[in-house]
Order: C-alpha cells, then sequence, then structure tokens
C-alpha cells in the first residue's frame, strides 16, 4: 500500500489574520456594529421612517415615544430617520478622508523611505510643518479658507491627517527596502515603481489597515466636531454633529435632541476602535498584552 | 544637552516658518475682501480701493508673504484684528490665560484618572476592574467631547443643579470644562499605561525585585513604573498639545474666552489676522511642549540624556 502522506493545508496570511481576528469577541462585536451601520447607510431609504428632511411644526420637541421612537426636532423631524440618513454621511466622511490620507500619506511616505536622502528630509519636514498644527485646528482652517460643506470637511480632514500615515508607511518602507527580496526584485531588473508598488506596499500594509481603521473614526470625530462648531456640513443635512449642535440650545427643555445624535457617534466610534484594536492584535501577535 | 536644546530650538524656526507660509496662504485664498470687511458693505468701491492700496492687498502674494513673517520676526506683529483694530499679539494673548488653564485642568483630570486606573489594570490584568476600566477607556476615547460636555451639563447643571453651565471664574465653573476636555486624554493614558507597565512588569529585574522580598508598592511604584513612564509621558505630552488646540470645542460648550473660541469667531466674522495668528500661536505653543517633553525623558532615563551630548 503507497504510503499516505498528510499534507496540512497552507492558510494564506490574511486568512490566519481572519482566523485570530473571530477569536477576538470585542473586534468581532465592532465588525458587527460597522456591518449594521453600513447596512443603515446603504437602505436608509427603506429602513428610516420619514425623510430626513420632513418638517412638521405641529409636532415639534416630542420626546421619544412609540409614534417617534427617538422623537422629533425644533422643527418637527423624525430624529431616528435624521440619525438613520446621518450614517451616510459620516461613513462618507470617514472613508473618503482616510482615502485622501492614506493615498496620498501612503504615496509621500513610501518615496521619502524609498529614496531618502534629500526627497526623504524635504517630504519629512513639511509633515514636520504640518503636524505642528493641531490637527483640529488644521482642519478648521482649511474649512475656513475652502467654505463649509461636506466635499471641503473630507478634504479638510483628510488633509489634516496626512502626516501620521506618511510616517507609519516610511518607516515600514525603511525596515523593508532593504531586505533581500527587494533586492531579487532589483536584480531582476524590476523598476522603482514597480518595486514599491508590487513589493513595498503590500508589506507595509498591516500597518496602513489598522491606522486606516482607526482614522475612519477619528475621521467621522473630527468632522463631527467642525459641524457642531458650524463648519462642517451645513443644514439641513442630518450630520450627526450638526444635529447635535443644533440640539444644544434646546438641552434645559428637550434632552433628546442632543442626546442620541451623540450616541450614535459614540456607537460608530466606538465599534470601529473595537475593530480596529482587534485587528492591530490580529496582524500583529506581538504587540498584544 | 544644552546644545541639543538649542539646535531643537534653532529647528523651530523653519517649522515655524512652513507653519506661517501654510497659514499666510490659507487665508490668502479664502474667499472675501480684507478691506471691504473692515470698511463695511456700504463703504464706496474708491474707498475699498484706496485702502486696499494702503494695506498693500494688491501687491504680488510673494511680496505679501515677505512682508507678514518682516513684521512677524523684526516687530512680532501680526497686523490688527478687523473687528477690535486692537494687535492680535494682545488678542490672542489676552485669551490664552484661559486655554492654558483649561488645558492644564484637562490634562491633570487625565493624568490623575488615567495613570492609577493603568497601574491597577496591569496590575490585575484580565480582572473585572481590569476589563471593566479597558471598556470604559475604549467609550472615553469614542465619545465625542462636546456631546459630553452637554451631558455634563444636562445632569450637574440642568438636573442636580450641583454646577454652573457655563463660565470659567470660579473652581466650580472649572469642574465640567476640566472633565469634558480631560476624559478623552484620561483614557488614551490609561490605556498606554497599563499596556507599558505590562511590558515592564513580565522584566527580570521586576522578578527579582520580587525575589529580594520587596513589598508590592515598592515593586510597582519605584521599579516597574518609573521604567514605564517613558511612553505614558510621550503620551502626557503630546495629549497636552493637543488639548491646547482641541480646546476650541469646550470652550465654545461652555462659553469661555480662550484662544479656541476666539478663532472660531474670527473665521466667522472673516478676520483673517486673527486666524493666522491663533494658528501660529498655538503651532508655537505646541512645539514648545514637544520639545520640553523630549528633554523631560532625559531626567527619566539617563541613557536617554547620554545620547543628547
Amino acid at each position: 500500500m503507497a504510503d499516505v502522506k498528510i499534507v496540512k493545508k497552507k492558510r494564506s496570511q490574511w486568512m490566519e489574520v481572519w482566523r485570530r481576528l473571530k477569536q477576538n469577541k470585542a473586534a468581532m462585536i465592532g465588525l458587527f456594529i460597522i456591518g449594521v451601520l453600513v447596512f443603515t447607510a446603504i437602505f436608509a431609504d427603506f429602513i428610516a421612517p420619514e425623510g430626513y428632511d420632513d418638517q412638521d411644526l405641529y409636532r415639534r420637541f416630542i420626546p421619544p415615544g412609540s409614534k417617534h421612537i427617538l422623537g422629533t426636532d425644533h422643527l418637527g423631524r423624525d430624529i431616528l430617520s435624521r440619525i438613520i440618513y446621518g450614517s451616510r454621511i459620516s461613513l462618507q466622511v470617514g472613508f473618503i478622508a482616510v482615502g485622501i490620507a492614506a493615498v496620498i500619506g501612503g504615496t509621500l511616505g513610501a518615496v521619502a523611505g524609498y529614496y531618502g536622502k534629500r526627497l526623504d528630509n524635504m517630504i519629512m519636514r513639511l509633515m514636520d510643518i504640518l503636524l505642528a498644527i493641531p490637527s483640529i485646528l488644521l482642519a478648521i482652517s482649511i474649512v475656513a479658507a475652502l467654505g463649509a460643506n461636506l466635499v471641503n470637511v473630507m478634504i479638510a480632514v483628510g488633509i489634516a491627517s496626512i502626516p501620521s500615515y506618511a510616517r507609519i508607511v516610511r518607516a515600514s518602507v525603511l525596515t523593508i527596502k532593504d531586505q533581500e527580496f527587494i533586492e531579487a526584485a532589483r536584480a531582476i531588473g524590476a523598476d522603482d515603481f514597480r518595486i514599491i508598488i508590487k513589493h513595498i506596499i503590500p508589506n507595509a500594509m498591516a500597518p496602513i489597515i489598522v491606522q486606516a481603521t482607526l482614522g475612519v473614526a477619528s475621521a467621522i470625530l473630527s468632522a463631527a466636531g467642525l459641524s457642531f462648531i458650524g463648519l462642517g456640513i451645513q443644514p439641513p443635512n442630518p450630520e450627526w454633529g450638526a444635529m447635535l449642535s443644533a440640539g444644544r440650545y434646546y438641552i434645559r427643555d428637550h434632552w433628546h435632541i442632543a442626546t442620541f445624535p451623540g450616541l450614535a457617534i459614540m456607537i460608530t466610534i466606538f465599534g470601529l476602535n473595537l475593530f480596529g484594536d482587534g485587528l492591530r492584535d490580529a496582524l500583529d501577535p506581538r504587540l498584544k498584552n | 544637552m544644552h546644545k541639543y536644546i538649542l539646535r531643537r530650538l534653532l529647528m523651530l524656526i523653519p517649522v515655524m516658518l512652513g507653519v506661517s507660509f501654510i497659514v499666510f496662504t490659507m487665508m490668502y485664498i479664502t474667499p472675501g475682501d480684507p478691506a471691504r470687511i473692515m470698511l463695511g458693505e456700504s463703504a464706496p468701491t474708491e474707498e475699498v480701493e484706496k485702502f486696499r492700496e494702503e494695506l498693500g492687498l494688491n501687491d504680488p502674494f510673494f511680496f505679501q508673504y515677505g512682508r507678514f513673517v518682516k513684521n512677524l520676526v523684526i516687530h512680532q506683529d501680526i497686523g490688527r484684528s478687523y473687528t477690535s483694530k486692537r494687535p492680535v499679539t494682545i488678542e490672542i494673548l489676552s485669551r490664552f490665560p484661559n486655554t492654558l488653564k483649561l488645558a492644564t485642568l484637562g490634562i491633570v483630570v487625565a493624568v490623575v484618572l488615567g495613570i492609577p486606573t493603568g497601574i491597577i489594570s496591569a496590575t490585575k490584568q484580565y480582572s473585572i476592574f481590569d476589563n471593566a476600566a479597558m471598556v470604559a477607556a475604549l467609550l472615553g476615547v469614542s465619545m465625542p467631547n462636546f456631546w459630553q460636555g452637554l451631558m455634563l451639563i444636562l445632569l450637574f447643571s440642568v438636573h442636580l443643579g450641583w454646577l454652573p453651565s457655563s463660565g470659567f471664574s470660579s473652581y466650580k465653573e472649572m469642574i465640567l470644562p476640566a472633565l469634558t476636555l480631560g476624559t478623552s486624554s484620561a483614557a488614551i493614558i490609561t490605556r498606554m499605561t497599563r499596556s507599558s507597565m505590562l511590558e515592564v512588569i513580565r522584566q527580570d529585574y521586576i522578578r527579582t525585585a520580587r525575589a529580594k522580598g520587596q513589598t508590592e508598592s515598592v515593586v510597582i511604584n519605584r521599579h516597574a513604573l518609573k521604567n514605564a513612564l517613558i511612553p505614558i509621558v510621550t503620551v502626557i505630552g503630546l495629549q497636552f498639545g493637543y488639548l491646547l488646540g482641541g480646546a476650541v470645542l469646550t470652550e465654545s460648550i461652555f462659553g469661555i474666552s480662550g484662544v479656541g473660541r476666539l478663532m472660531v469667531e474670527s473665521i466667522n466674522a472673516r478676520n483673517f489676522p486673527v486666524v493666522q495668528g491663533g494658528v501660529l500661536f498655538i503651532a508655537l505653543t505646541f512645539s514648545i511642549v514637544n520639545l520640553m517633553v523630549d528633554i523631560l525623558y532625559s531626567f527619566l532615563d539617563p541613557r536617554i540624556k547620554s545620547q543628547y551630548k
């Protein structure tokens, strides 16, 4: 009888990460929250009881109850519906701002780390300058210059977080670029662009993914903060920070208007942070305490 | 060490020049004519044009920026506020004590809450306390501070009537703003203290200290905490810098007359010199705080001091 050799199927790196992630209950709770949020944002038209801008001044300030689960605001709009529609804006801001920051910051960091010397010095000094301005202040100044609307908020929040991505990617590139497989790629004639895109970036992905997940959370927070001081998304758009800001003037008599949008922000950020922390542990188990 | 400090101080010059360039450019591209804003909407066009010429607003961009830097460096003059007509430096310096006081109180709250919680969490890893503290810390990081501020007002001012909801002159008035500003930093410091302590607690010299018969409090406070302090101090320093900049939201909730609120008011009024001055001032303070943290390292760890030479 021929020998039977048991070959254990080799898991890919990402399958291994997913396996570790699945064992982390907190990360799964985070993923569930993110899932619910994405589902809500996509199907807002079907889930929301009313439109986000359906005003009725005869039903202002209705407290939470059976007809309006989270009550109505100062213009008689259903708060639950506005929060549901608001998830679209928050997710858009979060993902697009992080996209801007990761692409620009990542490219700058990769170029700085790979080429080193003067280019590295120039890029990183520019990042030092941006880092010298606290990010919320930088975002405020950019919005002030460009004008307060959804697109500009995304750009402002994105630009304000470029330095952190540049630094992370640069650090990863510095550790990877002298490894043998890069030398091998260069030896078979790969050009710099191919080496960066095909070999360096995929190997530097882990910290970028973790930073991006946590970055979505801070982008949503920053955008809500900007809207809160009137420099973000403008009414009647149902942005959570703007809803909270409008509700603060009525907080003494109608607590629910400011309370629920804030809870929505908190739960979203909580979910993203839980997932981000779990992802970091799964990608680099050495970091786990 | 002195050389290191001097070098770092000199490095601040190009950084601040860069910040000034960014800030100047942003305000330059911002829509709105400063001359029109200062003279009012009803002013005749010829008068506005004459005023533009006087202010040098018709000069090329780099010429204007050069003048801005020259005034800044030689006369420490950032210009005058369009609304109050007072020098911007005076406007900012008159508001800065409140921002500094708020950020300092915020960081005190953060340290007082964060470090002990982090230490207990690390020494009792995976206990109920540790789990509860970690969930609380994560909630603290996730909570928008402007919302937290409103909720604190709702509870302590509206329902219980214990604390005032605005103002910043008496200690009673400072409690809610300090808690609002300090909570998320407390959460970050808790997490950092815990992870840093956990790393140190596993070291051999801690086992040696225990084996020598040292009491647990000496082991934790003298041997573990001292060695775990570097990353904690880094985070505290960074957080203090962020609190100075991030105080803008807290100031706006509690009606505190600080630099952050001044900036928001100035943005809304298109009062550009004040915005430029505010960003420059906060950036300078932020950079100096970071430098001070770096210097503090050498007192905590003599190995770092030797590297500075």
